[in-house]
């Protein structure tokens, strides 16, 4: 079946989006979420597992405190109500990586309802509005061997570890976003990296979409411009970074159009997204048809915190991100457009860590902004993906604000840092990337330059200052870009004075 | 007397005393077994070799005066649904067919850490869905008494091995009557404990919110004496109590005097009448005149919303145990069935269920999704949850009038095997006057009351307490069992001598 994509800025003319998203948050407590085996990474398979989060007969959960101290903590930083009572509920489905072929999860009472974050995009403020967010437990890691895709379909068998089943998460919820118009795709993937710069700042998971320590299904729908009523939502998974959060929609919005517009209903379904061709694909029939069963987890009593536990952790919630905006804002100088650019490009954290390590806060933001951004770019990656460190930031403007590498020679450090060459030093050292500033190699250089110029040598000498540019290049090129361009300049006009 | 006929107490001074060995002791049991068992198979599992070793270790200890315990080298049989190390634990399933768990549950952790010997795994309904034994998957356990009588269930082979002098002790489990109605019908005592006051960690799960963990013996007091020894708070289980089980060895001896002045007895009204076989009831009512000639008031109480209880029970005892079921997947455990072709892990799945589960617990899996089913929780489930509040208010007023509730505690003696299994609705009558106590986690025991005058089989009355007043059940069930006399002996027995 062929599908029609209408362009996205048509879209908008016949329709209006709401989207909802649902990130699930993989905490970063020692043990798992009902039980204590370690809940670090990368063990051997199958190593990290006991008998209740491998669903032995006879097995129980018991439940992790401090995950729950996670999940109010979140609660509150995302303005959000905490359950004075809650249960876990057991979400019953049958799969291979569900060790109980249930999860234990908690459904119509949730520990946290009713919150929000306020988004930035374009100047513009929206408010998303946060449902719910909920305590639940991981599955298993499947493995498909034997197939072309690494997927199931075609594959000969498939392994399970079970070292990932009961690691704790949280799933926060969202209600459905309206009136974002053409912004859709920019207010979702600027809540996905608001609520991921929260998440950082509480230090309660690593929030790592490349890793799977964030994750975040996206829904949309469409309804006729004006109309009111919510369409039929289709829902994207595998949509493993803030970019993807943007094509997504985007794509989604441009497909749902397509089958509107042919006078044709949406078939509500769970959808696969494609990082290579940024589209989705079809995957299974939505869940709203599947019955989970839910009722109470009868293993567990409810969780039933304290007001004055919730309070002791408001009082102890890290600045809030508003507040640290405004405060860094005034702290470094920047204007109003500076700062907003470095929220939307997710900078902030990444310039703070840089300024930490000693730089200025305007030398920080130039490489960030500009260099790296550009790098970011070009990959298609998001700047704290680049893999260029803040401390290396740091490192490579100290040198520069030393003169021992001009701009230009920073630059080529960065190429290097990302083609993975080595350290800051490594990478000097292996290009040969120190500036020519002694005054003896230079003055050789400005010399040749002059002898070989003379046309120009007598402008200069006339007072035409601005025509050293054509010696200062000579020289450049002579010495292959280490000559320190200042000092050149310095050379030349004292040697034509 | 020999040594098979003593009862645990005395066991303990004939062990202190020197009188007898643990070895000699287990040895005497374990002749016993090899010469009934064949006719009774209340074990499904025997280890001659591992309760000799340990009753060796104990003789050893007690020579150094280290005795662990005083019920140290006291041989006992434990209900193949306990998880035990180094012996199967099947649940009477095939599904479970030699499985062998990596770990020990609570209950068997602390038999062993007082050095009680293990003689072996006992009979029962499969998942302990029964009130016969005759769903277990490895046949039925015959009744001591007449072998072509039932022994109750679904804990049918630790009464009937408790029974037949097998063993002195025997742990059962108790979701709603599987202690007590066996031990009516085989003429031994058998409580249930308040829910929570004993771990349900390693008891594999039928009904979360209705299971309990509870001694099987000859006397009140070697209840007692095995309920204080596996009773208290498990931090494994969450639903663990933390009250400290104490004082039921004093309730069991201050009782035995026979002075039950100033106790408040309630017959409950509800459980009589049509459906309760007549000689059950004249030994019923001679036990109530015993009550009043020991000094206690008995008077008539009502628990209207009882009528409601089978209802209820049948409707969250399924819904629970779907779920629980769910984990026999053939995926981590247990059997494996894989149908030709090109089978989905989906279709293994269904496979080994349909060849590992019998029809009985297929039955109530099959209710208990629907129960739970989307359109139909509040009218079932939701209903049932509500039912059982009015069964604890039923209960909570009854003992502002009594201190202890006192009814029959099976509607009959022991049917012949075979007689119900056409009728499950007719089975599941049994239950009537267990099932209110698991619904409301009051504790009950059930006391040899006598034998019938029509049939010379056993009758036992039951005895209910509030939650954690389990040792008024010790003190009257004493008591009473002083004023009755002996009814189980070994010469009674189709299995004599």
């Amino acid at each position: 079946m062929t599908e029609t994509l209408v362009p996205f800025d048509e879209v908008l003319e016949r329709y209006d989006p709401a989207f909802g998203l649902e990130v699930h948050v993989e905490l970063n407590t020692n043990t798992k979420m009902f039980c204590g085996c370690p809940a670090t990474f990368g063990g051997e398979p199958n190593s990290q597992v006991c008998p209740t989060c491998l669903g032995l007969p006879g097995s129980m959960p018991v439940v992790n405190a401090k995950a729950v101290e996670s999940a109010i903590r979140i609660g509150l930083a995302l303005n959000g109500s905490i359950a004075e009572w809650c249960r876990f509920a057991r979400k019953n489905y049958f799969y291979p990586d569900m060790p109980k072929n249930f999860q234990t999860s908690q459904y119509d009472e949730p520990i946290v309802y009713d919150g929000y974050l306020d988004v930035e995009v374009e100047g513009e403020t929206f408010r998303i509005e946060i449902e719910r967010a909920h305590m639940e437990e991981d599955t298993g890691k499947t493995t498909h061997i034997g197939g072309a895709t690494g997927r199931i379909h075609g594959a000969d068998y498939s392994l399970v570890d079970y070292n990932r089943a009961g690691i704790p998460l949280i799933e926060i919820v969202t209600r459905p976003i309206l009136g974002t118009g053409a912004k859709a795709p920019l207010v979702a993937k600027a809540y996905v990296a608001a609520l991921r710069e929260i998440l950082l700042g509480l230090g309660v998971s690593d929030v790592r979409m490349d890793q799977g320590s964030m994750r975040c299904d996206v829904n949309l729908s469409l309804s006729p411009k004006g109309s009111g009523k919510l369409g039929t939502r289709t829902e994207t998974k595998n949509v493993n970074s803030l970019r993807s959060v943007e094509r997504a929609v985007r794509f989604e919005m441009s497909r749902h159009a397509g089958i509107l517009d042919a006078g044709e209903a949406i078939f509500q379904e769970t959808r696969h997204f494609h990082e290579d061709t940024g589209t989705t694909s079809a995957g299974r029939a939505k869940s709203d048809a599947d019955d989970y069963r839910y009722f109470p987890e009868p293993d567990l009593v409810p969780v039933a915190p304290s007001r004055e536990w919730v309070e002791e952790l408001r009082a102890s919630l890290p600045e809030r991100t508003a507040d640290k905006r405004a405060r860094l804002q005034v702290e470094w100088g920047y204007s109003d457009l500076e700062m907003r650019d470095v929220w939307a490009a997710g900078a902030l954290s990444l310039i703070e860590a840089t300024v930490a390590e000693g730089a200025s806060a305007q030398a920080a933001r130039k490489w960030w902004m500009a260099e790296l951004s550009r790098s970011a770019n070009d990959r298609g990656v998001e700047l704290a993906e680049l893999g260029v460190t803040p401390v290396q930031v740091a490192e490579v403007q100290k040198l520069v604000d030393a003169k021992t590498l001009t701009d230009k020679l920073a630059r080529q450090v960065f190429e290097g840092l990302l083609a993975g060459e080595g350290t800051v030093s490594e990478i000097i050292d292996a290009r040969g990337l120190a500036v020519v500033s002694d005054d003896g190699a230079l003055g050789a250089a400005v010399d040749e330059a002059i002898d070989a110029q003379p046309a120009v040598a007598e402008k200069i000498r006339g007072g035409n200052q601005a025509a050293a540019g054509a010696l200062i290049g000579a020289v450049m090129k002579a010495t292959g870009g280490k000559a320190d361009a200042k000092r050149v300049r310095e050379l030349i006009l004292e040697k034509l004075s | 007397m020999t040594l098979i006929e003593k009862t645990a107490a005395e066991l303990i001074d004939a062990l202190a005393a020197g009188e007898t060995t643990s070895v000699e002791l287990t040895q005497a049991h374990l002749d016993r077994i090899a010469a009934v068992d064949g006719d009774v198979h209340a074990f499904l599992h025997i280890d001659a070799e591992g309760a000799l070793s340990q009753a060796a270790a104990s003789d050893a200890r007690r020579a150094n005066g280290d005795a662990l315990h005083a019920l140290d080298g006291v041989p006992i049989a434990v209900k193949d649904v306990l998880t035990t190390t180094g012996l199967p634990t099947t649940c009477g399933s095939k599904i479970l067919e030699g499985w062998v768990p990596p770990y020990d549950a609570t209950v068997v952790k602390k038999i062993k850490a007082a050095g009680l010997p293990i003689l072996g795994k006992t009979n029962m309904d499969e998942f302990a869905m029964g009130s016969s034994t005759e769903h277990s998957a490895y046949g039925p356990t015959k009744n001591p008494w007449k072998l072509d009588r039932i022994p109750g269930g679904s804990g049918g082979g630790s009464a009937a091995a408790v029974a037949a002098f097998e063993a002195p002790l025997a742990l059962g489990t108790d979701t709603g009557g599987s202690i007590r109605q066996p031990g009516a019908v085989t003429g031994t005592v058998g409580v249930k404990p308040t829910y929570g006051s004993v771990s349900r960690y390693g008891l594999v799960a039928l009904a979360n919110s209705l299971d309990q963990v509870g001694p099987v013996t000859r006397t009140v007091l070697d209840s007692a004496l095995l309920h204080e020894l596996i009773g208290g708070h498990d931090p494994l289980d969450s639903t663990s109590t933390t009250t400290p089980v104490t004082g039921l060895v004093d309730a069991a001896r201050a009782g035995a005097t026979g002075d039950l002045k100033g106790v408040k007895v309630g017959v409950i009204k509800e459980l009589a009448g049509e459906g309760w076989a007549p000689d059950v009831m004249a030994k019923f009512n001679e036990s109530v005149d015993l009550l009043t000639k020991l000094g206690a008031d008995v008077v008539e109480v009502s628990t209207p919303s009882f009528k409601h209880a089978m209802a209820a029970y049948y409707l969250i005892l399924p819904a629970e145990c779907s779920s629980n079921l769910a984990k026999f997947d053939a995926m981590r455990y247990g059997l494996r069935v894989t149908p030709d072709g090109d089978p989905s892990a989906e279709d293994v799945m269904k496979a080994s269920r349909d060849a590992g589960f019998g029809d009985e617990v297929k039955r109530r899996i099959i209710l208990g999704t629907y129960a739970l089913s989307s359109g139909y929780y509040d009218a079932y489930y939701g209903q049932a949850q509500k039912i059982r509040t009015l069964i604890i208010e039923d209960f909570k007023k009854a003992f502002e009038q009594v201190d202890v509730l006192v009814s029959p505690t099976s509607p009959s003696t022991a049917f012949p095997l075979g007689a119900k299994l056409d009728d499950p609705l007719a089975m599941y009558m049994q239950d009537l006057a267990t099932i209110p106590a698991n619904l409301a986690g009051t504790p009950g025991i059930s006391v040899p009351a006598g034998v019938s005058d029509v049939d010379g089989l056993p009758v036992g009355v039951q005895l209910l307490a509030p939650v954690l007043e389990d040792a008024r059940l010790y003190r009257v069930g004493a008591a009473l069992e002083g004023a009755i006399g002996p009814v189980l002996s070994i010469d009674k027995l189709e299995v004599a001598r």
